[in-house]
Formats: C-alpha cells, sequence, structure tokens
C-alpha cells in the first residue's frame, strides 16, 4: 500500500500554496488551453520565446494541488530551456507518470520533478500532474487546446 | 460521547449492514467507509443471489421462446416489473417501461414525446439544479426543434425559487423536467405541487427519481406525475437496470423510441405496426438479469420497512451536517430546508479532488467533483465540490471517521 505522503509530499504542498510563474504573460507568442471535463481542472500556459527558447513561462487556473503543484514546477524547470529540451522533460515526466520510465536505473533529466513518480500508485490523479504538461507541449506545438479525458 | 443530537431511531444496524457483503471490506487497511451512495449504492446478498440464480437456472431470452428456460425467465422479468408497479404505486405494470438507467428514461421521452410534441417556439422548462442527463437531451431536443430551453432558477440555500418558476409556465410550455432530490445538493423539490401547477396549463411533468426512489417511498399516482424516471444501481441493484414510468396516455400517444425485435406486432418491407406498452419501448434484448434483481431489491426494500430506513437515513443527515458544520474551514454547498441523502462541502484552499484522495486513503469513499451539475458548480462558484451521500446501512459511527478525517485532510494543507 502505497503511503499518502508518496503523493502529498512537502514540495507539493508548498507549491499548491505558493504557486511560481502562476500569473499571465499579456503579450505571451503562444497560449494553450488545459482541460480535464472530468474533474474540472483547468488551466491556460502562457509561452514567451526567445528564438528557440523558453524565455518566459507561466500558468493561471483552477485546479487541485497536484495539478497546480505540477505547473508551478514544470514553470520553473522549462524556463531558459530550448524547445526541444523542454519536449524531452515532457516524455520523460508523461512516461514516469504513466510507468514507463524507471527513474532510477534509466538515465532522465527530472531533477526535483522526480517527486511527482509518487502519483504512479494514484491512477485517477495521474492526469493532474501531467496536465500543464500537456498543455505546455501544446503551446509550444502552436496548438490553442488539450483535453485529457 | 454526548452530542447535541437525539437519540437515532430503533433501527437495526448491525443486521442491515450483515445484508451487504461489501461493506464488510477494508480499503487502504481501514474498513470501508462507503458515501458514495448517490453515485451507486451497494447490493444487498438476496439481490446477489437472485440474479446469480437468474443466470446459474433461469438464462434465456424473454418473450420469445416457448420452451421452459425462456417462459421461467420472461415470468421472473414481468414479476418484477409487477413489483416496480407496486412500489412506486402505479396504475399498471405495462406504464414501467424497463431502461437502462435514468439518462436512458429522459433521453427516451425527450426524443419521443418530444419529436411528436414540441415545435418551433415552443419552451422546455428545467431547473438550474439538474444533472447534465435531464439538460442535454433537452437541450439538444430544443435546437433541432427551434424550442427554447427555460430554466427556474434556484437560490443562495440551493431550492428551486417557486415564483420563477410559476412565471416561466406558460401556454408554450410543452414539458417540465426536474429532479425530485437533487444529486449535487440534496435539495427535495415540492414535486407534487409543481406537478399540480404545471397540469393548470396542461403541461406534463417528467421527474429525474435517480435520487428519490432510493430514498423514500413514493407514489407516482398521488404526486400525478407524467413521466417519473430512476435507475437501479442507486436503489441497491445492478447497474443497467432502470425504469420509465409513463402514464399510459402519454406512452399510448408517443412514437418508438429504439426500434427492432421484440417491439413489434408485424412486419413487412412495407410497413411496420408496433406492439402495445411496454413492449413498444423496449426494442432488443433488455437487460434481464439486472431488471431480476432490481425486482428482488424491491422485495427487500418491502422486507426492511422502507419507510424507517428513511426516517433513520434521515437522522443520519442530520447528524452530519451538524457534525461537519462544526469543523472550520467546512463550507457546505445545499442548505435547502428540504434535504434528501447527500451532503456536498468544500474545504477552505483544499480542492475536492485532493479532499477524495485523502479520505480514500482513510478507506473513505465519497465523490469529488462536479457531479454531473456544471451549472449547479457554476451559481455556487465553485469548480467542483466534495460529497458524501448516504444510505440507510450507513451508521453514526462512519460520519465521525469522516469527520475526523476531513479534520486530517485540513490539517495536511493547512
Amino acid at each position: 500500500m502505497s503511503e499518502l505522503s508518496d503523493l502529498y509530499q512537502e514540495v507539493i504542498l508548498e507549491h499548491n500554496k505558493n504557486p511560481r510563474n502562476f500569473r499571465e504573460i499579456t503579450d505571451a507568442d503562444r497560449t494553450a488551453d488545459g482541460n480535464n471535463p472530468l474533474c474540472g481542472d483547468a488551466l491556460r500556459v502562457y509561452v514567451s520565446m526567445e528564438e528557440d527558447k523558453v524565455a518566459d513561462v507561466a500558468f493561471k487556473g483552477s485546479g487541485c494541488a497536484i495539478s497546480k503543484a505540477s505547473a508551478s514546477m514544470m514553470t520553473q524547470m522549462v524556463k531558459g530551456k530550448t524547445r526541444e529540451e523542454a519536449e524531452v522533460l515532457f516524455d520523460e515526466f508523461q512516461r514516469m507518470v504513466t510507468g514507463n520510465l524507471d527513474i532510477e536505473q534509466e538515465e532522465n533529466h527530472l531533477g526535483k520533478l522526480k517527486i511527482f513518480a509518487g502519483v504512479l500508485e494514484f491512477p485517477a490523479r495521474v492526469k493532474c500532474a501531467s496536465l500543464s504538461w500537456h498543455t505546455l507541449y501544446a503551446a509550444l506545438n502552436n496548438e490553442t487546446e488539450i483535453s485529457t479525458e | 460521547m454526548k452530542t447535541a443530537v437525539k437519540e437515532m431511531s430503533n433501527w437495526n444496524i448491525e443486521k442491515i449492514r450483515a445484508d451487504f457483503p461489501v461493506l464488510s471490506q477494508t480499503v487502504n487497511g481501514k474498513p470501508l467507509v462507503y458515501l458514495d451512495n448517490a453515485a451507486s449504492s451497494q447490493v444487498p446478498q438476496v439481490v446477489i443471489d437472485r440474479g446469480a440464480k437468474y443466470l446459474r437456472e433461469e438464462h434465456s431470452n424473454i418473450h420469445r421462446g416457448v420452451h421452459y428456460l425462456s417462459q421461467n425467465a420472461t415470468t421472473a422479468y414481468e414479476a418484477a416489473r409487477e413489483k416496480v408497479k407496486r412500489f412506486i404505486n402505479a396504475r399498471e405494470a405495462k406504464e414501467c417501461i424497463f431502461v437502462r438507467g435514468c439518462t436512458e428514461g429522459v433521453n427516451l421521452v425527450a426524443y419521443s414525446y418530444g419529436r411528436k410534441f414540441v415545435n418551433e417556439g415552443d419552451e422546455i422548462l428545467i431547473s438550474a439544479m439538474e444533472h447534465h442527463a435531464n439538460i442535454i437531451p433537452w437541450q439538444v431536443l430544443a435546437e433541432e426543434k427551434g424550442a427554447k430551453l427555460r430554466v427556474i432558477p434556484i437560490n443562495e440555500r440551493g431550492e428551486l425559487i417557486i415564483e420563477e418558476y410559476e412565471n416561466l409556465l406558460n401556454e408554450r410550455t410543452k414539458i417540465v423536467a426536474v429532479s425530485h432530490v437533487s444529486n449535487s445538493l440534496g435539495t427535495v423539490n415540492p414535486v407534487k405541487e409543481m406537478i399540480a401547477t404545471a397540469h393548470k396549463f396542461g403541461v406534463p411533468v417528467l421527474v429525474d427519481a435517480a435520487q428519490s426512489v432510493p430514498h423514500f417511498p413514493v407514489d407516482v399516482q398521488d404526486l400525478d406525475a407524467d413521466f417519473y424516471v430512476f435507475s437501479g444501481h442507486k436503489m441497491f441493484a445492478p447497474t443497467g437496470s432502470g425504469v420509465l414510468y409513463g402514464k399510459k396516455e402519454w406512452l399510448d400517444k408517443m412514437p418508438p423510441y429504439q426500434t427492432g425485435g421484440g417491439m413489434i406486432r408485424t412486419v413487412t418491407f412495407e410497413k411496420t405496426t408496433y406492439a402495445g406498452l411496454p413492449e413498444k419501448f423496449e426494442a432488443g434484448t433488455p437487460a434481464i438479469a439486472a431488471n431480476i434483481g432490481l425486482g428482488a431489491a424491491i422485495d427487500y426494500l418491502n422486507s426492511i420497512d422502507f419507510a424507517a430506513a428513511a426516517r433513520y437515513e434521515h437522522e443520519l443527515l442530520e447528524y452530519a451536517t451538524e457534525k461537519l458544520s462544526a469543523i472550520e474551514g467546512v463550507k457546505l454547498i445545499g442548505t435547502a430546508r428540504e434535504k434528501a441523502s447527500v451532503l456536498s462541502f468544500t474545504i477552505e484552499n483544499v480542492h475536492p479532488h485532493d479532499i477524495g484522495t485523502i479520505l480514500d486513503q482513510s478507506g473513505i469513499a465519497i465523490r469529488a467533483g462536479h457531479h454531473c451539475a456544471q451549472p449547479v458548480m457554476q451559481f455556487f462558484q465553485v469548480p467542483a465540490t466534495a460529497r458524501a451521500s448516504f444510505a440507510f446501512y450507513n451508521t453514526k459511527e462512519e460520519v465521525d471517521v469522516l469527520a475526523d478525517s476531513i479534520q486530517k485532510v485540513i490539517d495536511v494543507f493547512a
């Protein structure tokens, strides 16, 4: 049995309380809306690019602690990365929370995002953790909305 | 522990709980506290046994065969219909159409009644507290026909504003569709009075009874409901069972919903004539085992003194309301004066999904989300709520576990 503390770790609770980059970017190059119609989580991700780099990234919206903390930590992580690097992180994150990446054995760049590995034990919450990443991926690819159903 | 709530009614809770095998299991190492009855209620052993007996000894298609098994299955299936009739006090068993659940029942009426009787410029009247199942079929119909969907508003307690309802009724209104009990707020609506008012305008009323039939005895003739729709899986029967009660005078005038086997009188390539009630609305092989199970669930409810069960359950709701209201940071959503079974709440600065996950770790099953009632969430300006919903097999001790665990949630997020 997995312990609740695996999911609601201090770092996640702290990011939920004080989400980073929780703001609009009024002149963002790209924005995308992410919705989870099952639970009603809804967020918008803003991206400003400078050439191939994510110069600024932010988010607004409402959601549970997991989705908020995940979005918050995502913005910290991808800021300053190239689009390609951001997409590698998206892929690794997605594989981690769906059980297709062994974060201890396989090479990855997830760093402190590994904290979300615990969500694997809570299948109903996997989409909460990955919503912001899907939305970022959509924005980077000039799509304007995604829905995780 | 002394509480302000009076002693619970005399109700043999241990005996009742023993009737429901699922309740004795542990979840995440804790005794299961099942408080998601408004989504699906649990099934007593007698219903499980009846379904198993059908599958073991009677399984065959109904209304078709002249052979032994088919005759037994048909007899059991029609006996279940007769039980439904008596349970809701319909005039005739053939006014009770078996459907897959409440959703299918509403769709049937919206499709069949709607396509025959609703025209351009007409109005369909629903309420602001409806489940999506009692919104979208009417919205689609209105769009198709160029009719208008109008909505009875609610107040901040989550009660219908009855004066507004009376103002909304007019000669263009073709049907009123309203829930008996709100699935997201627990409000019990005064449907008997509302039906009487609609009838003054000659308007038939469909009652979404998904949350009423499992919680207190109903009499469709006393209510004078034109259509009364409910699901079996919320009333201690298997999924796939359900009933659309309709007055014969309406059902006779309505065209079939689905067509195919079982609902015909004669078929040629030129023309088909349809069977009478109830077969006209039961195309294809129905959920035989599930509906026989529904009959067994009704037998069960009759065997336990359902009226006493309703009283006990209501006291439990009052106890839970008092307990949760006393927790700082908890806000109840839906504080109508007349309520049944449902306790929707939010916790300051904690999203309902986080509440749901943390309670699950304590073995407590609640629902977190919009409860298929997004307009209700919009009205109360919340993205979602957590919802505990009770049945007569729940206990005060379980309410105490719920309250303690809610306090834990608050502590985790403090």
